[in-house]
């Protein structure tokens, strides 16, 4: 799917008439529907995907044919499915009841402000369940269908669903700003698990899903090529700092379990920050273990269904009780931590087997994760400059004038906002915030989470991120930034493919790709590391840039 | 026109209440059997809405976090949009419920466009200013109406009449309550016919509720102020209503069934539609739950031991050869070396 050229972009997110730009639709929401194209709609799940996580319904399929190939009795498996959940969770029933559309999420979703398609409204995307469990369970739903704009399940309201449920990142900024708290994640959740149950899905997130089932991590990386890659990191970090950093693998008896997005292991940008936490851990002289069974610390469970979510997180436990670590640390990741934080102990736990946390090199108890027993590695590595463990030289990333991008499972379903910004304080000379409409609990999405950052909508991840986009923009004009910070592995990938679009090069550097490069928190971190035993005058950054010293700056 | 169909609702309520209230024949049905059926559906349909939502569990804690979470001791914490503990939660929640803490974080964006499409944010604030004035003189409207209900009335109305009437104005005075409700509820109305994103997502049932009770506030301000209606008689017939000792006096003007049907309609409508926010507020579990789950542990009562992860065993069952070849520890060691034959391949 080609993307359009950002200029027209840039034109058409201004000044196409849609109902942010101003323009009202002609039609009611509930009689219209949008039409799939190629470049709208993420590719479905394989059937050998569906078939390998026992999904129900795999077959070979397109958004755009008519014939979607439901099962028979479609209708009642959906009804039925909406009926147990809101026998399950409360969150649904009550959000389906107290929505009074008063609008204040209307303009507060990225999808809607990078395109402007109403069913991006907050609002609209629950409506879109809504007019169907108001026509099913609705007291009075019989006189008051049309005054209420009931739907009955059909073809068209099933596709609509697909087309929704996919163009919602479950990032919670509506629930911010909803007076009841009302959660389109939790929407969005079930109609994805809904959609499951009749076999429509996508393979973006299917396909993770079997491979983090399978080998461990979602990148199908099997036990040898997760440590080699390791290995590769290891050999950059010598050849730059001169040091030897040890880590090991599947280690029984090693004090902690680090456990990390595997994508940090295997792709730029992410592998830098995996170079900080293993330059980290040796400076410390930290007693921790890799798993390669349990090498992913993301969860695609999380974009599919509970069950999902429950069966993947459930590794974590089960080689923390087998390797017999102490207690579980956790890389930078926006929606495993909303995992790890929010569900991973109820699913799985009760942890004890482990112990409370406590940091080996501080002897600070980490009793905010005293029942999961898994701490994150901002929490972490604060601590340790808390202490003033840490030999740190800020000049070191002089090169870098960082924003910081709150990930949006960290800020709004966490409240991890202030460690990395604390972490940042210690490691670069200087850093900008973004504007305060954009940053922690109002902080936009980039665009692409949820299981969205695949290829074929390239051009609707652009328009999501924008909003991000945008307050990076102002931000490098207004002071000169040229670093995206951030503790989110998803991020670090996906807000890479933003910046070079958005933000494309204006310099000379033949090799830049964007004018704002993103980085993890932790690779600003190993970067600004004074390491024992290492080269003198050390001039290359972690990525093997040069770095700006004192001298090449007088 | 979604808002045609509530005004003509509401009309018709109007006609029917008028005219049932015209003679005295049906004025028992619609000035007191019909608000007192009301009154049941109401309070009977509100239990069973909120019993209805208790039945569903809370299987995940999955609080909202507006603020920096309680972590390390030199990190501040921001107790009240991420409460830690129950005493938080309270916290936040009456900010919620009595200052519409949430809403009040409102912004207005816009683009403007040019050589960069230019994203801007604006605070917003009339949709929280008007929403506390309507809620709060509605309040205060609802205890005033206690004076019809009980004998004597209830201490503190008195005071409250006072202070409601205070800027002395017309004869009975004008309260400043109603004239902030009707001129609240009017603001409602207009802001959903003319903004373009919450016109397009009005639905009837969004119509006609604000134009239910701008009807009501409307026949009550007319009968206090144009019809000067009896009193005295009306204190008759609704304490009559409360004691259970049904009697009509036969001397009241008829606005003031319309008034009531009105007020039974909204009555009726309420456990059945969204104005049960006012209790789901309550319920709502990304708001009244504890930013603690690392902490404490939150119990699903349907969680399924049956989930377990793809085991171990089986991985290393799969990878054990390349796991030796890679120095990475096993639990088994490989069989004997003539049956060696690996038939997976390395994919990458």
């Amino acid at each position: 799917m080609a993307i359009p050229k950002v200029e027209e972009l840039r034109h058409a997110v201004a000044n196409e008439p849609n109902l942010f730009t101003g323009a009202i639709p002609k039609k009611d929401w509930q009689d219209s529907f949008t039409e799939f194209k190629e470049g709208n709609f993420a590719y479905p799940a394989k059937p050998e995907m569906v078939e390998y996580h026992k999904f129900p319904n795999p077959r070979i399929w397109s958004p755009t044919d008519d014939d979607w190939k439901l099962p028979d009795g479609w209708e009642d498996i959906i009804l039925q499915g909406l009926k147990e959940r809101l026998g399950k969770f409360r969150s649904l029933k009550v959000f389906m009841d107290i929505c009074v559309r008063c609008g204040a999420c209307a303009d507060k979703c990225h999808f809607f402000l990078g395109t402007g398609d109403p069913k991006n409204m907050p609002v609209l995307r629950a409506e879109l369940l809504r007019s169907v469990y108001r026509n099913e369970f609705s007291v009075g739903r019989k006189i008051l269908s049309k005054m209420q704009g009931n739907r009955p399940m059909t073809v068209k309201v099933l596709k609509e669903w697909f087309m929704y449920a996919y163009q919602c990142t479950e990032c919670r900024r509506c629930s911010v700003f909803c007076p009841y708290g009302i959660d389109t994640a939790e929407v969005t959740m079930m109609l994805r698990e809904l959609l499951h149950l009749v076999g429509v899905g996508i393979n973006w997130i299917l396909e993770p899903a079997a491979n983090s089932n399978r080998t461990g991590n979602h990148m199908g990386l099997q036990p040898h090529t997760f440590k080699e890659n390791i290995g590769y990191l290891v050999d950059d970090i010598k050849d730059i700092t001169g040091v030897d950093v040890h880590p090991t693998f599947n280690r029984k008896g090693a004090e902690i379990l680090f456990i990390t997005p595997s994508a940090d292991v295997f792709a730029e940008p992410g592998i830098y920050t995996a170079m900080g936490y293993l330059l980290l851990f040796e400076h410390i002289g930290l007693d921790y273990t890799f798993s390669t069974y349990a090498s992913e610390g993301g969860n695609f469970g999380l974009f599919t269904s509970n069950e999902m979510m429950k069966k993947l997180n459930a590794k974590m436990y089960a080689e923390a009780k087998r390797l017999g670590v102490k207690w579980i640390l956790g890389g930078e990741c926006g929606h495993m931590w909303r995992v790890l934080h929010q569900y991973m102990d109820t699913m799985n736990g009760p942890a004890d087997f482990l112990e409370v946390p406590k940091s080996p090199i501080t002897g600070t108890v980490f009793d905010n994760a005293k029942s999961t027993k898994m701490v994150h590695i901002s929490e972490f590595t604060a601590d340790l400059i808390k202490h003033n463990k840490l030999k740190l030289d800020p000049q070191r990333n002089a090169h870098r004038v960082p924003t910081f991008h709150d990930s949006c499972n960290p800020a709004r379903a966490m409240g991890l906002m202030d460690e990395p910004r604390y972490i940042l304080d210690h490691v670069v000379p200087k850093w900008y915030e973004m504007n305060e409409n954009c940053i922690r609990e109002k902080t936009y999405c980039c665009g692409s989470g949820t299981g969205l950052n695949t290829g074929e909508i390239m051009e609707l991840r652009m328009r999501a991120g924008l909003p991000r986009a945008n307050a990076v923009q102002d931000v490098n004009q207004r002071f000169g930034v040229n670093c995206l910070a951030n503790v989110c592995a998803i991020d670090r990938a996906t807000l890479t493919a933003l910046m070079e679009y958005w933000l494309p090069p204006t310099g000379d550097d033949p090799m830049a790709t964007t004018d704002v490069p993103v980085a993890g928190i932790s690779e600003l971190v190993g970067n600004a590391l004074i390491m024992d035993g290492e080269i003198e005058n050390r001039d290359q950054g972690l990525r093997f840039e040069e770095l700006v010293t004192a001298e090449t700056e007088g | 026109m979604k808002v045609l169909r509530p005004i003509i609702a509401v009309i018709a309520l109007i006609v029917a209440g008028g005219v049932l209230g015209m003679s005295q024949g049906t004025q028992m049905l619609v000035g007191v059997i019909l608000p007192s059926i009301a009154f049941l559906v109401f309070i009977v349909g509100i239990i069973r809405k909120v019993v209805d939502w208790s039945k569903s569990p809370v299987p995940f804690k999955i609080p909202t976090t507006c603020g920096q979470a309680k972590s390390l001791s030199f990190i501040k914490e921001d107790r009240f949009d991420c409460p830690n503990s129950k005493s938080d939660v309270i916290v936040r929640m009456i900010l919620e419920i009595f200052l519409f803490r949430s809403l009040f974080r409102n912004t207005n964006a816009g683009v403007k466009s040019g050589d960069l499409p230019k994203l801007h944010y604006g605070p917003s604030l009339w949709l929280w200013l008007f929403g506390i004035m309507f809620h709060y003189t509605f309040l205060v409207i609802v205890l005033r109406h206690l004076r019809l209900f009980t004998e004597p009335v209830l201490p503190g109305i008195g005071l409250l009449e006072y202070f409601d009437g205070f800027v002395q104005v017309g004869a009975p005075v004008l309260y400043q309550s109603d004239l902030i409700f009707m001129g609240a509820i009017t603001a409602l109305f207009i802001r959903r016919l003319i903004m373009p994103q919450i016109r397009y997502i009005s639905l009837d049932t969004d119509y006609f509720p604000l134009l239910l009770i701008f009807s009501i506030g409307a026949t009550g301000m007319l009968m206090r102020h144009y019809f000067r209606v009896d009193v005295t008689g009306i204190k008759e017939l609704t304490m009559g209503i409360v004691t259970l000792n049904w009697t009509n006096p036969g001397t009241i003007h008829p606005i003031f069934f319309i008034h009531v049907t009105l007020v039974s309609t909204l009555m009726i409508y309420f456990p059945f539609s969204k104005l049960t926010h006012a209790a789901g507020i309550f319920f709502s579990p990304t708001r009244n739950m504890a930013n603690d789950s690392r902490a404490t542990r939150h119990i699903n009562p349907w969680n399924d031991p049956n989930i377990k992860p793809h085991s171990y065993a089986d991985y290393e069952d799969e990878f054990r050869q390349f796991m030796v070849d890679a120095d990475i520890p096993v639990e088994k060691e490989l069989p004997p070396a003539p049956a060696a034959e690996k038939k997976e391949e390395v994919t990458e």
